[in-house]
């Protein structure tokens, strides 16, 4: 129980959790640092949806840095199984250990051939890890229950060893870039957050903070100019990841010698990355950039 | 702190007390103890007295989300209280994020949301439900929710609309007099396969499976019997029907929708579409194993019956709801339509093509094409033909069925079939 006060006393407020994500260098909107606080105060896992590229994954990196603990992550995909997230057993090293060792007993179900995935690895340590399970919107139905029992009781049960339960209930986040429905259950059981792009003037801090040589009016343009392109109905908006890396390589090109508007027209390759989006974007991008940098 | 026993407690949502408990320690008086325990049958009568008079906001809250088909179970109503506490309140949007992260409502009805919290705590204008007609086509996944009042206020309209009702639920008493049941039968094992992640045992051709060979070696004292196999799972790929359902397409929806319902209740996963002027999603209702019941709900969630097309529109909406797009992609696709479009096909060119790039196979089922002396002649079938993998005939459940059960053998591309006829 020490180390959740521990969670507690650093997530006293909304804001000072704000700010504790802004020195992590990741800048998080108010209710997005509500729902943070919420989540480590009521002890219940995070649920973070959004469009890919929002930063959900960052948000989840930027939480287990604020906490000072160590990040674990569970990459879902279809067909992950408890092998994968749970726990699994080195059956190499067990045939070898038989061998070896002969007449004289041996114990195979020992920690040494324990082979611990993300959610056990967690369990037994919740105080120096923070566990996120990325993109769960692609794993399957079963897996999904699978989860939904460790995360209400926080304990696996391994039949050779028994149950490993975890001391303190361990902080964990999800993401999903909801390509399909989660369960109710689910949500139910999570402090939920829906995570939209941010703002211009927002997006423009972002991308100053994330890349240190861009110049601020730069910024700026970017982020209007990207607001602008997401309000089109493209195959793929492009996420803020894609705006700071526009910003990046258009400041390039122009320390390179390239003329500004034309820097940004160049670069745009980095932001947008469907061949028929370029099309369909290319006769306006001039009036839009044009427009961001007036 | 937790109770082992019962696995399957999280889908029942009556654990209340055990997930409540958790967040209790750092609470203040505010969300006492037996208000969780309410079931979700009977929010309004036992334990309210005992709560403070402060906490009643609270409650009547989540009984209008519930009034209005959101889910809300108790425990979130508790954790709703919790956070509530925990963050002062200091002002209205402090619960209206407390509000936001725990009853959860899902990012579609997320505008809906809002407007019943100003109404119950600003006491704004009550919320009218048909609110919003945009340019844009309109989605509708209903997931079963609104059901009821739908079919009530389409009653009232009357004329197309319930003949479409009636026209689906009439003459339906022979024992399979349109083979469907075979069709049932056999789809799950006839549509194309993909290999999964899993795995499964085998006694031949596989790899060996280390996890049961060892405990096979360790109940057999260390002798070692044959190695035990396992074998890469094989998973049939999911289909997807959208069925147009515009005024050109009338004589053929609702043998269209009867071939669904099968599809739906056949196959692994299904998932079914009609499109028109709209897109509706019509899955949930066809779930339903009796089928007249469920083609009178289906016939109740779309909005446009045999109106007109727009095929190009609709599709698009279709590819930008991720988690549509998303269940296309490595699927068996199939659109039942004439392909008749109203004005310019570029737009239906566009979707087509990122349907096909997204989809294992992309079929085109046209009732034009049961005539024998039918041509892919107009200026949409020709410039979407290069991107089709099929473009059969669909006038008849028959060559339909026959053509869905064949979709795992391979043919070749539409095109190349339809240049040798012409």
């Amino acid at each position: 129980m020490m180390t959740r006060a521990d969670a507690a006393e650093i997530a006293a407020s909304p804001e000072a959790v704000a700010a504790l994500l802004a020195a992590s260098r990741y800048l998080a909107d108010d209710s997005l640092a509500t729902v943070i606080f919420l989540a480590i105060r009521l002890g219940k896992p995070l649920l973070l949806e959004g469009a890919p590229g929002v930063g959900k994954t960052e948000a989840a990196k930027a939480i287990a840095e604020l906490l000072g603990r160590e990040l674990v992550r569970l990459q879902c995909y279809e067909g992950i199984d408890a092998g994968h997230a749970l726990y699994e057993w080195n059956y190499q090293r067990q045939l070898l250990a038989i061998r070896h060792a002969g007449e004289h007993e041996i114990d195979i179900y020992d920690d040494r051939f324990l082979i611990a995935r993300p959610l056990l690895q967690v369990l037994r340590a919740p105080e120096q890890r923070v566990l996120l399970v990325d993109e769960i919107d692609r794993s399957d139905h079963e897996f999904e229950a699978l989860l939904l029992e460790f995360l209400s009781d926080f304990q696996i049960s391994i039949p050779e060893r028994g149950t490993i339960r975890a001391e303190t209930q361990p902080i964990v986040i999800l993401t999903s870039n909801r390509t399909r429905e989660l369960a109710e259950a689910l949500r139910r059981r999570c402090v939920y957050h829906w995570i939209g792009y941010p703002d211009a003037q927002r997006e423009a801090e972002i991308i100053m903070l994330r890349s240190g040589h861009v110049a601020e009016a730069t910024a700026r343009a970017v982020a209007i100019a990207v607001q602008e392109i997401r309000a089109r109905p493209l195959a793929k908006p492009p996420g803020i990841a894609e705006a700071v890396e526009w910003a990046n390589a258009a400041t390039i090109l122009e320390k390179g010698g390239s003329p500004w508007p034309e820097a940004f027209r160049r670069a745009i390759g980095v932001l947008i990355k469907d061949e028929e989006d370029l099309a369909a974007i290319a006769p306006e991008l001039g009036r839009i950039v044009e427009e961001a940098l007036a | 702190m937790g109770d082992l026993n019962d696995p399957f407690s999280p889908f029942t949502g009556r654990r209340c007390p055990e997930g409540a408990d958790e967040g209790q320690r750092h609470t203040g008086q505010k969300s006492a103890p037996p208000l969780t325990c309410l079931p979700a049958s009977s929010p309004r009568q036992r334990g309210e007295e005992s709560l403070p008079r402060a906490a009643a906001p609270f409650l009547g809250f989540a009984r209008l989300l519930r009034d209005h088909a959101f889910p809300i179970a108790p425990e979130q109503v508790a954790g709703f209280m919790q956070a509530a506490t925990l963050l002062g309140p200091r002002s209205m949007n402090d619960i209206r994020e407390a509000a936001l992260a725990t009853l959860a409502p899902s990012p579609d009805r997320r505008a809906e949301f809002e407007t019943h919290f100003r109404f119950f705590f600003y006491g704004d204008a009550k919320p009218s439900m048909e609110g919003d007609n945009d340019d844009e086509t309109r989605v509708k996944d209903d997931r079963g929710a609104r059901e009821k009042e739908n079919q009530i206020a389409r009653q009232e309209k009357g004329g197309e609309l319930s003949s479409a009702l009636e026209q689906l639920s009439s003459r339906d008493f022979r024992r399979d007099p349109d083979g469907l049941g075979l069709f049932r039968r056999r789809l799950a094992s006839a549509l194309p396969a993909r290999r999964s992640f899993r795995t499964t045992r085998t006694r031949s051709r596989g790899t060996l499976d280390l996890r049961r060979s060892l405990s096979e070696i360790v109940s057999a004292d260390g002798d070692i019997p044959s190695p035990l196999l396992r074998r890469r799972q094989s998973v049939s790929r999911k289909l997807l029907l959208l069925i147009d359902v515009s005024g050109s397409m009338k004589l053929h929806t609702a043998d269209y929708l009867k071939l669904a319902h099968t599809a739906v209740q056949g196959a692994d996963r299904a998932e079914i579409f009609t499109f028109g002027t709209r897109l509706t999603r019509i899955t949930s209702a066809l779930r339903i194993r009796d089928r007249n019941q469920a083609l009178a709900r289906a016939a109740a969630l779309v909005d446009d019956w045999d109106g007109g097309t727009r095929m190009g529109p609709t599709l698009l909406a279709f590819l930008s709801v991720p988690r549509f797009s998303a269940f296309a992609r490595g699927a068996c696709v199939v659109i039942l339509s004439d392909g008749l479009e109203r004005g310019s096909h570029a737009e239906l060119e566009i979707a087509m093509r990122r349907l096909s790039a997204r989809a294992f196979r992309l079929s085109l089922a046209t009732p034009l094409a049961g005539d024998p002396r039918f041509q892919p002649g107009t200026a949409a079938l020709r410039a979407i033909l290069p991107v089709l993998d099929d473009l059969v005939d669909g006038s008849s459940l028959e060559s339909l069925t026959d053509f869905i059960l064949t979709l795992a053998r391979p043919a070749p591309a539409a095109a190349a079939i339809w240049k040798r006829v012409s």
